[in-house]
């Protein structure tokens, strides 16, 4: 019998269909495949095998009758993030010691009620606040790449990238197939390019944020981290909807993703920005998105080179939009309700004692920046003009989209996977901020980007090509991302655990 | 925030009197008045006062993670309706911001509220002052600064565990509005109207209940004193002060207390205040250094709260008659300034006047309202809500005296039955054989058997014609005062002077 871990969403729908396998066949698996390797990677923090087997048998009994659902028996994982009924919610933090929600997110909710199967948790940053899944209370995740040499299980283990690490490296370890995913500043586009995965992070409204653990709200978003462009397409499919529990969220239908897949993109205008070429950025960037306008170019489509002048503004104002709303949101964690309680001799110190034990060293750093910058006297010179800079870096997307460029090509990633614990990023915060140079802007103007993998480079590490679509369009960068992925075909990881 | 404009000219009779000069009282209010809905600003929890501890609690209302607010457009509407109660600006467009502090009653660790952008700007308040001993009232304006929704907080209770304290989280989440008042009050007097009058333009709106005693409405009260006429002073806010009689008292105290700071040659430090009820007297809470920054920004959660003028010209379509309208047209209608004045003043009672006054004399009705029925609920302790004698019973006892029925006097013995005993009016007079003898022939035989019995009265009065009062109170006497009074008069008359 074929490895039923092997096979992408799209695959395992049709076997269903065929009768060639049962959900509850896959299902099982995959919590064979979890209990073997997960102990390698960190990627689940809990799982949840009996929840998945009684959908999964719920799921059977649906396709038997011809009754399936978009996401009928796919065993899915889900990021941390997502308040799960019952089951551990934490945003791998310790400050949500033992949470448990009584509630269920919107986009869980819809993939659940599509017939999805949830294998477990997965390990993120600590409330999405990372770029390398090294603050997780839960410990790093390892990317199943390593470099050409090193794979083996003494070779250098190298971040998945993050906050989404968990799930990018449960989707290309085979521990799922297909994970929830949530990206602020890139943490689904920055971890699927660090794994040769698919992740869409969805126009900002497009998801119901409904149940999702808040970090920054203006810019939190839902999306899926996927073996292909198609899969990506199925999940968007069932996780987005429109939500009165949450006033952002966009009453849109939503379309019919999966059939833009293969879709000729000829005379699509790709635009090309200037801005993103950074100094000292490495070669074979530079190189892959050379190839990537070429696969574009060969399959029709017009290249054209535009300008957003506001792009080097756009990581230092998020620097600021993001922390501040955090210092805000993350305010409800203070030990008297739920979650860790560590007891003082009076109120504020019970305060301190929590906070001090329950949140890590980055989501204190964030929280201390967002506290500053929103404090009398520095409100004007931070929030507000980074404000500012955000309508601006919105007006560069739109003069460009007016201009009728229908999508923006960039690299989604300065660089390939670095090893856990790198001392020059654990060093300067400034450095592991910079890996969302490419995919900041994009929440800041709260538009759809995908990433795409598009290479390898010279240590043999998966590199991504990020598309920006105009907003609700996600149908165009499914298109043309179906287009990169048949050109450059799709990166495994050598297995070596 | 506006500039500071001093819109009154001083009286004197406001003044207090210090040593070297008077001072002058200027006093702001800012107003927390809790929106009557059935739901909490932006969660489906109920708001009903008085369930049990955390009966009315919501995910949202309890921060639980990835909880998000929903605005509750009934609140909208209220906000909307009291900005037009208080003919002010309506702002098409406003923003929910957060206020960050850490408190355990509030979950969230911010409050949502509209500091830059509130729904309702500018509006003026006419008060009625006085009335003073030639029954003249003061009208005076008072400005409002705005009107902004917030959410309440949840109440800590620290007197239920030996080393804890415990949260009850109903109010948590529940609308207020706050509606702040410009520095135009100058007096304990001026104060007290505002507020009444406030409350009960609110109560006519439907938009608060306005119950004091029970949190629905309280007021935060800046007061700052200064030479009549001259410069602001600086300010002190009294927090919380939940009674019409503590805010008098409050504001008196804490106007003595600077008073005496600023003739002993000291300043006044700009700091915030507890009014301790059972000292009667004002207490520092905190400096204005050890403010808290609230570090205010606008709400991610939640859109622009935008609506178009269409939606403001249905809820202004949809406004009761307001105190101010009601007493001018009570007025039109015959009545003194001081009655009208009395029965706008609170909705129940101009509800319950109109009652009476359906199809009967304005003057007589707000008589009996006035002098009877609130009288006799002043004396026994009771609302109107209470009262034991309906409109419709006190329009059956006006109805009587104005047929001939009853007379006056007997109306009052009539009242009485009908407080204590309750029924219908005209069965009791009825029943009880209290209706005026009008019958002349029974009058004309008591009123020959008085003037045969008295001949040296008889002559007296043919002499004083003011005499005849006598006869008509044997008269009464001996018909147990129901003959009509009338009637004896004219019969006397023609028998005593021919």
């Amino acid at each position: 019998m074929t490895d039923l871990t092997k096979l992408t969403i799209a695959q395992l729908r049709d076997g269903y269909k065929a009768k060639e396998f049962t959900s509850v066949e896959a299902t099982q698996a995959y919590v064979d495949a979890i209990d073997a390797h997960n102990a390698a990677f960190n990627a689940y923090i809990a799982v949840t095998p009996d929840i998945a087997l009684k959908q999964a048998a719920a799921a059977d009994a649906k396709i038997a009758s011809d009754n399936a659902g978009k996401l009928e028996g796919i065993p899915v994982g889900i990021k941390d993030l997502y308040s799960t009924r019952g089951v551990h919610t934490q945003a791998c933090s310790h400050i949500l010691d033992g949470f448990k929600p009584r509630y269920e997110a919107t986009v869980t909710q819809n993939m659940f009620d599509d017939g999805a199967v949830m294998l477990g948790k997965l390990n993120m940053d600590e409330f999405a606040m990372g770029s390398s899944n090294e603050t997780s209370y839960y410990g790093a995740v390892t990317n199943p790449w390593k470099r050409e040499g090193e794979r083996t299980d003494n070779g250098t283990a190298l971040v998945p990238g993050g906050s989404s690490g968990g799930s990018a490296a449960a989707v290309a370890a085979h521990l799922c197939a297909g994970a929830t995913a949530s990206d602020t500043g890139g943490s689904i586009r920055q971890p699927a390019a660090f794994t040769g995965t698919v992740g869409m992070k969805p126009t900002y409204g497009r998801c119901s944020r409904f149940g999702m653990v808040a970090f920054a709200s203006s810019l939190d978003q839902a999306g899926p981290i996927s073996r292909d462009v198609r899969d990506a397409a199925i999940m968007l499919g069932s996780m987005a909807s429109a939500d009165p529990r949450d006033t952002t969220c966009a009453d849109l239908p939503v379309p019919d993703y999966e059939a833009a897949i293969g879709k000729s993109i000829k005379g699509m205008r790709v635009g090309i920005p200037s801005e993103y070429r950074l100094d000292g950025m490495p070669d074979e960037i530079e190189q892959l998105w050379e190839q990537g306008k070429a696969m574009l170019r060969d399959a029709g489509a017009e290249i054209v080179d535009i300008s957003l002048p506001h792009t080097k503004y756009a990581l230092p104002a998020y620097y600021i939009v993001a922390p501040a709303e955090a210092s805000s949101n993350l305010a409800r964690y203070d030990g008297v309700k739920y979650g860790l309680r560590v007891d003082g001799k009076n109120i504020e110190e019970m305060y301190e004692n929590t906070r001090a034990a329950g949140f890590g060293e980055e989501v204190k750093r964030r929280i201390l920046i967002g506290t500053y910058v929103l404090s009398a006297g520095f409100y004007d010179a931070y929030y507000t003009r980074a404000q500012k800079v955000r309508t601006l870096i919105k007006r560069d997307f739109e003069l460009c989209f007016d201009a009728g460029v229908d999508c923006i090509l960039t690299p989604a990633t300065p660089s390939a996977a670095f090893a856990i614990g790198d001392k020059e990023m654990a060093a300067d915060p400034v450095k592991m901020y910079l890996n969302d140079v490419f995919t900041v802007t994009v929440n800041m103007a709260g538009l759809p980007g995908i990433a795409v993998p598009a290479g390898l480079d010279n240590q043999g590490l998966p590199l991504g090509l990020q598309l920006i679509g105009r907003p609700f369009e996600e149908e165009t960068l499914f298109q043309a991302g179906s287009v990169i992925e048949a050109a450059a075909g799709h990166f495994l990881p050598e297995k070596w655990w | 925030m506006t500039g500071l404009v001093d819109t009154r000219t001083p009286n004197p009779k406001n003044f207090f009197p210090g040593d070297d000069h008077d001072w002058e009282l200027v006093i702001g209010l800012e107003v927390h008045a809790q929106v009557t809905s059935n739901a909490k600003l932006f969660s489906g929890a109920s708001t009903e006062f008085g369930n049990e501890q955390n009966a009315n609690v919501s995910l949202v209302d309890a921060a639980m993670p990835g909880m998000l607010p929903v605005i509750n457009e009934a609140c909208v509407r209220q906000a909307v309706k009291t900005g037009l109660g208080l003919n002010a600006q309506i702002n098409n467009r406003s923003v929910f911001d957060r206020k960050n502090y850490f408190y355990p009653d509030l979950p969230q660790g911010y409050q949502i509220s509209q500091l830059y952008h509130p729904i309702v700007g500018e509006g003026v308040v006419t008060i009625q002052v006085g009335p003073d001993k030639q029954g003249q009232f003061e009208s005076v304006e008072i400005g409002i600064e705005r009107l902004h929704l917030e959410q309440d907080a949840g109440k800590s209770m620290h007197d239920q565990h030996p080393t804890m304290s415990f949260v009850d989280l109903n109010r948590s989440g529940v609308a207020l509005m706050e509606i702040v008042s410009k520095p135009d009050i100058r007096s304990i007097d001026e104060a007290k109207a505002y507020i009444t009058k406030l409350r009960s333009i609110l109560r006519y709106l439907g938009t608060c209940d306005g119950n004091m005693d029970q949190g629905s409405m309280r007021a935060d009260v800046n007061v700052s004193v200064r030479k009549p006429g001259g410069e602001f002073g600086t300010r002190c806010e009294i927090k919380n002060v939940n009674s019409i009689r503590f805010m008098g008292q409050a504001i008196d105290y804490e106007a003595r207390r600077q008073i005496d700071i600023l003739e002993e040659g000291g300043t006044i430090d700009q700091e915030t205040r507890l009014f301790d009820p059972n000292k009667g007297e004002t207490r520092s809470m905190r400096s204005k250094e050890e403010a808290h920054d609230y570090r205010y920004f606008p709400d991610p959660d939640l859109l622009p709260l935008e609506f178009d003028d269409a939606y403001v010209d249905q809820i202004r379509a949809e406004l009761p008659e307001l105190p101010d309208a009601k007493r001018i047209r009570f007025m039109d209608e015959g009545l003194s300034e001081y009655d009208a004045s009395i029965l706008v003043s609170d909705k129940s009672i101009a509800d319950f006047f109109e009652k009476v006054v359906e199809g009967r004399d304005a003057k007589v009705s707000a008589n009996w309202v006035i002098n009877d029925l609130l009288g006799a609920l002043n004396k026994a302790g009771k609302s109107l809500e209470e009262s034991p004698v309906s409109a419709t019973q006190l329009g059956g006892i006006i109805n009587l005296i104005k047929d001939g029925t009853i007379s006056g006097k007997i109306a009052k013995d009539l009242f009485e039955i009908v407080w204590n005993e309750g029924g219908d009016p005209a069965k009791i007079v009825d029943e009880r054989g209290m209706a005026q003898v009008t019958d002349t022939g029974a009058i004309e035989a008591a009123v020959d058997e008085i003037i045969a019995a008295n001949p040296d009265k008889v002559q007296q009065a043919i002499e004083k014609p003011n005499m005849i009062g006598w006869f008509v109170g044997q008269v009464m006497k001996a018909t147990g005062g129901k003959a009509n009074p009338q009637a004896v008069n004219e019969l006397l008359r023609k028998k005593i002077n021919g």
